[in-house]
């Protein structure tokens, strides 16, 4: 394999591994604040891409045409709606069943997930169809004999990266990242320590959503098209890559995402006869590593001791 | 109560009496004709223009003074469910009266319904089911079709696209029955017309990123991408075909020819071919005289892509029917020798399976938004020109 045709691969896995380790992020969140599951996340993207499709619509209504503001614009109102959806998912649905056996919420968000994307194929005009993303980054390219490098592209990895780094220095740098930490530790400790507990998993929530929203764009933008579906797939696999990284871990979810990423366009270059296997051979190695390490690749800091 | 039984029974005996009477001092004996179509459900619209089409292909023929017979049309519904359809067919097949039918829309249907009509020995034209096996898959005398096939599609698809000058192709195809069809047809016919297929990669039909398969496409370097596959992962596709700086042309299968396929790709859906059964009514030979026909009767429903296939299976049905008599195993041997007959569809003949073989298939390109036919785009006359040409 040639040096330019390598680098494709690499840039097709690297894009494909930020969209996982975002989503991946949300449910590793949730997981630590709440120690749920919350399979409506996937959804939650999928709302997010569309709140942004809609608000493109809305401003080129308006007249708003310059490209960075419609990125600004799309972006922050996607990342509002689902913040906003995200907390209100923890306050009426995850919060009330907090003593309530962990099954009850995972099947509550389960079905919630089916509620927001049918609700999309239903009321969105033409849910049902695959819906045109508009490309609002600069969409030049350089050609390097088999690689074809986008800026758009690269754009989208450097801001991806810069999300995960903004993650990373918001939890381990803030005293909220401090008081989300507490809470995901043990949470009644942090309340004797007076840390609102409610307001603490709200916000968690919402942050969790709202990278799910900037996962959303970014995958609009990556793939010009996004579809009421969209979130089903990309829901399953971010909660794999969660689970294989060690959930409850944020640099975990970010391994798992792009390591399943790998095991997709590993599975593509080793069977060209049998593409259609390779999200059957990404989640078998995702199984075998779950069978050698059950709890993740990298383990919870504080293991739950009784 | 043997006399009230017996009395009963001469009644019977006398209606019936009454009844054979009436017919044979008409002017015409009456013939039973069935039409069998999805007349409710989502695909209805198409159902109801088969029916309506085949109505006027009945009246037209009554109306005709050297008509031999006068024909009756029964309609049955098959809600384009296997379950209902069977029961209509089973209902067709049992009245003797009926001497042959226009049946189906939907191929789950009708390729159920085909060994009633076997066991029933009731010959029938299907008007609209397009999956190969309703004729191909079976060697019942008694099943016919005027519409082409998936099978045709892809021979008319690759003696196109040879013809242009493509030599290589690279195939994605999704895993369902239709998408593996495609790839198997179309890849016996580009075969068989000097093409090469450098790659084949099946994927699911929900599949969202493309980037490993298209990647490894990129570095094949045919002159074709063929996909197929529906309009959803067609449009990610041809997406992400660009995003990769994938230059090869793009040809879908009818799949694709919606809408939907445009308005999800954009300015990207530009220079698309692809190829479907069947051809807009007025292009038909003899589209414009059927719409007349059509609009006179002042039906409430379009005819639909299929009314005209509705109307030439059972006109074909009555010329049989005017030139052997109402007799369902002298139809059916008379519509098994059909070879090159006249219709508005074109020239229709059945092979060994009673499969059209002059199956009107029509190849599309989009030119501005639009799915233009290729004769009429500015593609064919060389004032645009397809990728790679």
């Amino acid at each position: 394999m040639d040096v330019g045709l390598f680098s494709q691969y690499v840039m097709n896995g690297l894009m494909l591994g930020m969209m996982y380790a975002l989503v991946a992020v949300g449910f590793t969140l949730f997981f630590g604040v709440m120690d749920i599951i919350n399979f409506s996340h996937g959804d939650v993207l999928t709302v997010g891409a569309f709140a942004g499709l809609a608000t493109y619509l809305g401003l080129v209504e308006i007249g708003v045409s310059w490209p960075p503001a419609q990125v600004a614009i799309v972006l922050a109102v996607a990342i509002v709606c689902t913040a906003g959806l995200g907390a209100i998912v923890a306050k009426y649905l995850v919060l009330p069943l907090k003593d309530a056996p962990a099954l009850n919420t995972l099947l509550l968000t389960l079905m919630l997930g089916t509620v927001l994307h049918e609700a999309i194929r239903l009321f969105y005009p033409l849910g049902a169809n695959p819906q045109r993303f508009p490309s609002l980054l600069p969409t030049d390219a350089y050609t390097f004999g088999n690689f074809t490098l986008r800026i758009d592209n690269m754009m989208l990895l450097l801001a991806g990266t810069a999300v995960i780094v903004g993650i990373h220095l918001l939890i381990n740098k803030t005293k909220l990242g401090l008081a989300i930490r507490a809470v995901a530790q043990d949470s009644e400790t942090a309340k004797t320590m007076g840390i609102n507990f409610t307001l603490i998993v709200l916000i968690t929530f919402a942050i969790g959503s709202g990278l799910a929203a900037f996962a959303g764009i970014l995958h609009g933008l990556y793939y010009s098209e996004i579809n009421f579906a969209m979130g089903l797939l990309l829901g399953v696999i971010g909660f794999s890559s969660a689970i294989v990284g060690g959930l409850g871990n944020i640099y975990g979810a970010i391994i798992g995402g792009f390591l399943f990423a790998a095991l997709q366009t590993i599975g593509v270059l080793a069977m060209p006869f049998a593409s259609a296997y390779k999200d059957v051979f990404a989640f078998g190695v995702i199984i075998l590593i779950m069978a050698w390490r059950p709890t993740g690749l990298i383990r919870e800091k504080i293991s739950e001791r009784v | 109560m043997t006399s009230i039984r017996f009395k009963l029974l001469a009644a019977v005996a006398a209606v019936l009496m009454l009844g054979l009477g009436s017919t044979t001092s008409g002017a015409k004996e009456k013939v039973k004709v069935g039409f069998i179509g999805p007349l409710t459900g989502g695909t209805s619209a198409n159902g109801l223009g088969g029916r309506n089409a085949s109505d006027l292909a009945v009246r037209l023929r009554n109306a005709d003074p050297n008509a031999k017979h006068e024909y009756e049309l029964i309609v049955l519904d098959d809600e384009c469910k296997p379950n209902i359809g069977v029961q209509a067919a089973t209902k067709l097949g049992a009245n003797k009266d009926v001497i042959a039918a226009a049946t189906h829309y939907c191929s789950a249907v009708a390729i159920t319904t085909v060994d009633i009509y076997h066991k029933f020995g009731l010959p029938i034209i299907v008007w609209g089911a397009v999956l190969p096996a309703i004729t191909y898959g079976n060697t019942y005398k008694e099943v016919h079709r005027v519409n082409g096939t998936m099978i045709n599609q892809n021979e008319t698809a690759a003696k196109f696209m040879t013809g242009l000058g493509y030599k290589t192709w690279a195939i994605i195809h999704d895993t369902t029955d239709y998408g593996k069809g495609h790839d198997e047809f179309f890849t016996k016919y580009v075969t068989e017309n000097g093409g090469k297929i450098l790659g084949r990669f099946g994927v699911t039909s929900d599949q969202q990123d493309f980037s490993a398969e298209l990647t490894k496409i990129k570095s094949l370097g045919p002159d074709v991408l063929y996909f197929g596959g529906l309009t959803p992962i067609g449009v990610r596709i041809r997406a992400q075909m660009e995003k990769l700086g994938l230059k090869a042309q793009f040809e879908g299968t009818s799949g694709i020819v919606s809408d939907t396929f445009i308005k999800g790709s954009g300015e990207l859906a530009e220079g698309v071919v692809a190829f479907k059964e069947g051809a807009p009514t007025e292009k038909l030979p003899g589209g414009k005289v059927f719409i007349d026909q059509y609009n006179k009767q002042g039906y409430g429903e379009p005819p639909e892509a299929y009314g005209a296939f509705a109307f030439a299976a059972m006109n074909l049905i009555l010329d049989t029917i005017e030139a052997v008599g109402p007799d369902r195993k002298k139809v059916r041997e008379a519509l098994n020798k059909v070879d090159g007959v006249d219709s508005i569809i074109g020239k229709i003949a059945f092979d060994d399976h009673g499969q059209n073989t002059i199956a009107l298939i029509t190849k599309y390109v989009v030119q501005d938004g639009k799915w233009t036919v290729w004769g009429e785009s500015e593609y064919a006359t060389g004032k645009r020109k397809l990728k790679g040409m």
